[in-house]
């Protein structure tokens, strides 16, 4: 364990006080540290959010599995504590699915991001949409392939500059969420890396819902698509997320078509639907008279 | 109707596919994830049909790359998986039937072949999967394959297969042609409590202690269950014994080699093959599936004529019977590879005899089954020659 590879130690009051202080330490294999994500990526908020409403809502980490694919996103999971699996590039949903399915007493929670869940993944996305499996989906959108060195991504802006793009973008992006909501998932957020509460708060919702929960996250890229865009630095980056929120707190539709500068952000849907498995058990067990 | 325990072995008329589902399910598995693809979505709907009865499931998932990933994620869980395909899937699997072999997860991959390359011909019959069966999945790596050659025995395979991936925590695949797929023949299937089955090593012990990817002496390391405390990680990139990824050559070359080993140490146990009038013959068959079985009507038949012909039948065709083809082929004249491709197999053979006996080859990838009378030819043909 390299304890001075870790950042400063930060101690912070769980939000309705009924557990312990979350301590990130508590869920992180220290004995990986450094990490490898870049200065000034988004993701370690991310993945400090999500083990914050696992903290929050008591989740024993023999009970948890995560499960990546490939890209950043996809090298979160090794640093979790927990049963923890990355898996091949744009499958963690397909994966994941199979291992709900033999085993429905995990929590699994899915981290991708928007290379992995919308491009190559994007048929698995749209079908544990529509399946409903009790799963949990953390999409990291940093509108950029970072792993690979910068190439454009299916969320990538309009006219931004990649290694793939050099005289800009010119296709349209993806609105992840309303894809999702379109496809039948049953809870759909978005929330920025900077509201760093309100991005726990909406993960604890999509961990607390039964069904698929999807909650897509705007995270900076700013070594790669930020130097390259001339975007700022990280903390500019982050700051800049603030001028392109627009909250909602009613769960009503979104209504707006996406782009960026106009994200819009919290509990975007949130609808009841039997879960998969539970549906599947019940429905077998009444044909065969169990 | 399902195989009721506790009844002594039963008859029933079962086409390949269905007696390959009931094979799974004597086999203990209980998670089937599929998608259709002629010839093989015989088995998804009997699995869909059977797995229910003994609280397992069947899911149809969106595609075949996505039914390999949950076969994979099912087995990860703990519970014995399986997925059935045909080439054009068997294609799409492949990246994660590395991923499996990488990862080391038990699991059991049918392909029903039929002609290629593409879609080729959905519904004929076909051998021309040899080499993606070996070698379809990129980078070094071991392969178990099985290959029976009636409905009996792709009953038994298949529960053969799933022992194999549970001792040695590798995907086996199974590989028929469309004509054993899609024959309808008698099968016995055994009492539940004769038929023998294994469950892949559980981690046990203190999980500061444990490594996932330590081997045991027989080269195979125990797999962690999630839910009992372990919490390991799990990854497609080359790792350490802990899991975590290296890419230090003396590291990459020893858990490599390990799992290279891990079946080449094991070939005793897990080659397979079955012999027919091979004591004294001259001229050596060397054939497999439904192809096995027109060579044995014709080597009987050669045999009635007074010519010394014998067969050599692989079940295992990954990894081939080195030891026994090299052995036999010693005393013949001449080896015969009569398969249903433009020539797969007869590549290992060739490498194999290295040239101490001439190797020929009969050859069909017409969507037609080679003959009887088609071997016999050949084999009086180089009886005379």
């Amino acid at each position: 364990m390299v304890e001075s590879a870790m950042p400063l130690k930060i101690r912070q009051k769980s939000v309705d006080g009924a557990r312990d202080e979350f301590e990130i330490r508590d869920y992180l294999r220290l004995d990986l540290f450094p990490h490898f994500l870049c200065p000034g990526c988004g993701h370690g908020i991310a993945l400090r959010a999500l083990l914050w409403a696992i903290h929050d809502l008591d989740i024993e980490k023999d009970q948890l599995a995560i499960v990546s694919g490939i890209g950043c996103s996809g090298r979160l999971s090794a640093y979790v504590d927990a049963n923890t699996f990355h898996t091949t590039h744009g499958r963690p949903l397909a994966f994941a699915a199979g291992l709900k399915l033999a085993r429905p007493d995990l929590h699994v929670i899915v981290i991708t991001g928007d290379g992995d869940c919308l491009a190559i993944g994007g048929n698995h996305l749209i079908h544990a949409a529509r399946r409903n499996l009790d799963i949990t989906c953390i999409m990291m959108n940093n509108e950029v392939y970072g792993m690979t060195g910068g190439q454009v991504s299916p969320t990538t802006s309009l006219d931004r500059f990649t290694t793939t793009t050099p005289m800009g973008n010119q296709e349209p992006g993806f609105d992840a969420c309303a894809l999702a909501k379109g496809a039948g998932a049953t809870f759909v957020g978005r929330e920025v890396t900077l509201q760093t509460t309100a991005l726990k708060n909406l993960m604890q919702e999509g961990l607390v819902h039964k069904g698929f929960s999807f909650v897509e996250v705007i995270s900076d890229c700013t070594e790669i698509y930020g130097r390259k865009n001339d975007l700022g630095s990280s903390p500019e980056m982050v700051l800049s997320q603030k001028r392109s929120v627009l909250p909602r707190f009613d769960g009503t539709a979104v209504d707006k078509p996406f782009r960026a500068g106009n994200w819009e952000t919290g509990i975007l849907s949130r609808q009841e639907r039997p879960e998969y498995y539970s549906a599947y058990r019940a429905h077998c067990h009444k044909v065969l008279g169990k | 109707m399902s195989p009721v325990p506790g009844n002594s072995p039963q008859l029933q008329s079962l086409q390949g596919n269905q007696a390959c589902a009931l094979g799974a399910i004597a086999a203990g598995c209980r998670l089937f994830a599929g998608y259709p693809i002629t010839p093989s979505s015989e088995i998804a709907e009997r699995m869909s049909k059977e797995l229910p009865r003994v609280d397992g499931v069947f899911v149809q998932m969106e595609d075949e790359i996505a039914s390999m990933a949950a076969c994979l994620g099912g087995s990860l869980g703990g519970v014995k998986s399986m997925t059935a395909t045909s080439g054009p899937g068997f294609s799409l699997k492949q990246e994660n039937i590395g991923y499996g072999i990488q990862a080391e997860i038990p699991c059991v991959v049918i392909n029903v072949m039929r002609g290629g390359p593409s879609t080729g011909m959905p519904t004929r019959p076909a051998q021309g999967d040899v080499m993606q069966a070996r070698w379809g999945t990129h980078g070094d790596h071991p392969i178990i394959v099985l290959t029976p050659s009636s409905v009996q025995e792709i009953y038994q395979q298949t529960i053969q297969a799933f022992n194999f991936s549970e001792t040695y925590r590798i995907p086996v695949i199974v590989l028929y042609d469309e004509a054993i797929g899609h024959l309808v023949d008698t099968v016995e299937l055994p009492d539940p409590k004769d038929i023998e089955t294994t469950d892949r090593k559980w981690a046990t012990g203190p999980a500061e202690d444990y490594l996932p990817y330590a081997p045991d002496k027989d080269g195979i390391p125990p797999m962690p269950r999630p839910g009992d405390g372990y919490r390991t990680h799990t990854t497609g990139l080359t790792h350490l014994e802990t899991g975590f990824p290296t890419q230090v050559p003396d590291d990459v070359t020893r858990v490599t080699s390990r799992l290279l080993d891990k079946i080449e140490n094991h070939r005793d146990e897990i080659e397979q093959y079955e012999l027919l009038s091979c004591g004294d013959a001259d001229i050596l068959i060397v054939a497999f599936g439904i192809t096995a079985r027109a060579s044995e009507r014709a080597v009987n038949m050669a045999r009635d004529k007074g010519i010394k012909a014998g067969l050599l039948r692989p079940v295992t065709l990954w990894p081939f019977p080195e030891k026994a083809l090299q052995e036999l082929a010693g005393h013949a004249k001449h080896v015969l590879v009569p398969e249903m491709n433009a020539g797969q197999l007869i590549l290992e053979i060739e490498r194999l005899c290295a040239g101490s006996v001439p190797v020929s080859g009969i050859n069909r990838f017409d969507g037609e089954t080679i003959k009887p009378n088609e071997v016999l030819a050949k084999i009086e043909e180089l009886n005379n020659g």
